[in-house]
């Protein structure tokens, strides 16, 4: 049988960033899927000899809109260990509610391009309005919807008031019971099923094997999340990975699905930690060395390599973002899947463009 | 404050890298370092149960590194990325994206995350650039 190579995207309807697939298919089958990168590329790690290392948080944000707070959180860390210093009690617990409401809105988002993805236009408008919920707490405590510039070499810049904790939690009770309406129709309703059980299926194995990160990694079985490594307030945090086993579509989903009711309960076990102490350690000196230093984004695994030599400047800032990560076992899934199929598979690994080409 | 790695050289790279599978390890990524005019460093960093392992190779710029993407598939992305902004060839990538990764539109382009100027279309070294 003739081979055709399909191009997808990087313009595509399912796409809500630009990343390009060469499908090889015979017939309806993918035989072979060869992905492309570079439309969006902005070189930010390399801003990193031309901006100072307080600077640079504002860069690292911008290297995802989706979790700018986590991006620059991990930054933060980096550095603060790299000084040896670090952050209160109190910031650390703010640093858990802000990336944990960021975790929320971005799956949130998520849930919904994928209903989108195969059709259930409703499903996906009421899982963006029940997001704007969480839009409007992001905006109230820290002035911005997506990129929230809370974090500072050693804490926070923001604080939250006994008024805001109060509406927060409130809050959180009417979000919590508005997802919960919705589980019975992600997780059993016939639609989602048809198009996503036992498609893309990705085993335990090669999800180690191929360096899949985040909900990719957790849905084919693997209970590995980086928040296991306690960072920030996360040491006092009771905290137990999701885990699907099923490895496909719906697995990744229902992982995703899980973790935003997780993430409530994460909210408020921080809020209910907070003490009255410093948002921020004094910082002094500049930093030198290098340091290594991991975070759990919406999308999984975050790396931050981060290299400074005593001046303002950093020498290096090397990001390993998740959909990265994920770029390979992607091309490894789509071999042998139906051509209606791709656009589905390829959300299900939620991709972020803007983060793979920081 | 420095990370712990372990020194390793480009002959024993690959088998190294095929150990540490075998015995478990993950590959996370690796990170490229200009370290100064004549030399760079590529840190390769392991996981295993949360906790890291980094191997360190130093190379002359423009020098050629063996690939891994035979024992690792997932490290030919970032193989083909450091070769993009570093200029650095990798031998017996599985999949070689020929300098084109990010950029598949020009026969010649600078190396930009360092200082490095070379022809992507040959990968041979032009010049070096201020």
């Amino acid at each position: 049988m003739a081979r055709t190579v399909i191009p997808f995207g990087p313009q595509h309807p399912v796409l809500p960033e630009p990343i390009h697939l060469s499908l090889v298919v015979e017939d309806e089958k993918v035989v072979e899927a060869l992905p492309t990168l570079g439309y969006v590329h902005r070189g930010l790690e390399m801003l990193a000899t031309k901006r100072d290392y307080n600077q640079m948080i504002q860069i690292v944000e911008r290297v995802c809109g989706i979790c700018s707070m986590i991006h620059s959180l991990c930054y933060c860390q980096g550095i603060e260990e790299m000084m040896g210093i670090e952050a209160p009690r109190r910031a650390r617990m703010l640093r858990v509610v802000w990336s944990e409401l960021h975790r929320m809105h971005s799956h949130l988002l998520w849930l919904g391009l994928f209903a989108d993805s195969f059709g259930f236009e409703s499903l996906f408008m009421q899982l963006w309005k029940i997001r704007e919920r969480i839009m409007d707490l992001n905006e109230a405590t820290t002035g911005n919807r997506v990129i929230v510039s809370v974090n500072v070499v050693g804490g926070v810049r923001a604080d939250l008031d006994e008024g805001q904790i109060r509406w927060i939690k409130d809050t959180l009770v009417e979000v919590e019971a508005s997802i919960r309406s919705l589980q019975s129709t992600i997780m059993n309703d016939r639609t989602v099923c048809k198009r996503t059980k036992g498609i893309g299926i990705l085993s335990k194995q090669a999800a180690y094997d191929l360096g899949a990160a985040g909900p990719m990694l957790r849905g084919s079985g693997v209970a590995q999340d980086m928040r296991q490594l306690k960072y920030a307030g996360f040491d006092e945090i009771a905290f137990e990975p999701v885990v699907e086993t099923a490895g496909d579509s719906w697995a990744r989903g229902a992982v995703r699905f899980r973790e935003t009711l997780q993430s409530i309960d994460l909210v408020r076990q921080a809020l209910d930690k907070l003490d009255s102490g410093e948002l921020a350690t004094k910082v002094k000196g500049k930093p030198e060395g290098e340091v290594i230093t991991r975070v759990e984004q919406p999308r999984g695994e975050c790396l931050y390599y981060l290299k400074g030599n005593g001046d303002k400047f950093l020498e290096r800032v090397r990001i390993r973002t998740p959909t990265f990560a994920n770029i390979p076992p992607l091309a490894a899934i789509l071999p042998g899947l139906d051509f209606a199929d791709v656009p589905v598979v390829v959300l299900s690994i939620d991709p972020c463009i803007s983060c793979t080409e920081r | 404050m420095s990370i712990i790695a372990t020194d390793i050289t480009a002959d024993k790279l690959v088998a190294e890298a095929t150990r540490l599978k075998a015995e478990g390890w993950r590959l996370v990524t690796m990170s490229s370092v200009e370290i100064d005019a004549a030399t760079m460093e590529i840190l390769y960093h392991f996981d295993k149960d949360l906790t890291l392992k980094n191997l360190r190779l130093r190379l002359p710029k423009a020098g050629t590194v063996p690939s891994i993407s035979g024992v690792l598939f997932t490290a030919f992305l970032v193989e083909n990325e450091i070769r993009d902004q570093f200029g650095v060839t990798f031998e017996g990538l599985v999949l070689d994206y020929q300098g084109r990764l990010l950029n598949d539109c020009t026969q010649t382009s600078s190396s930009p995350f360092c200082r490095l100027l070379v022809n992507q279309s040959g990968m041979t070294v032009a010049k070096e650039v201020k």
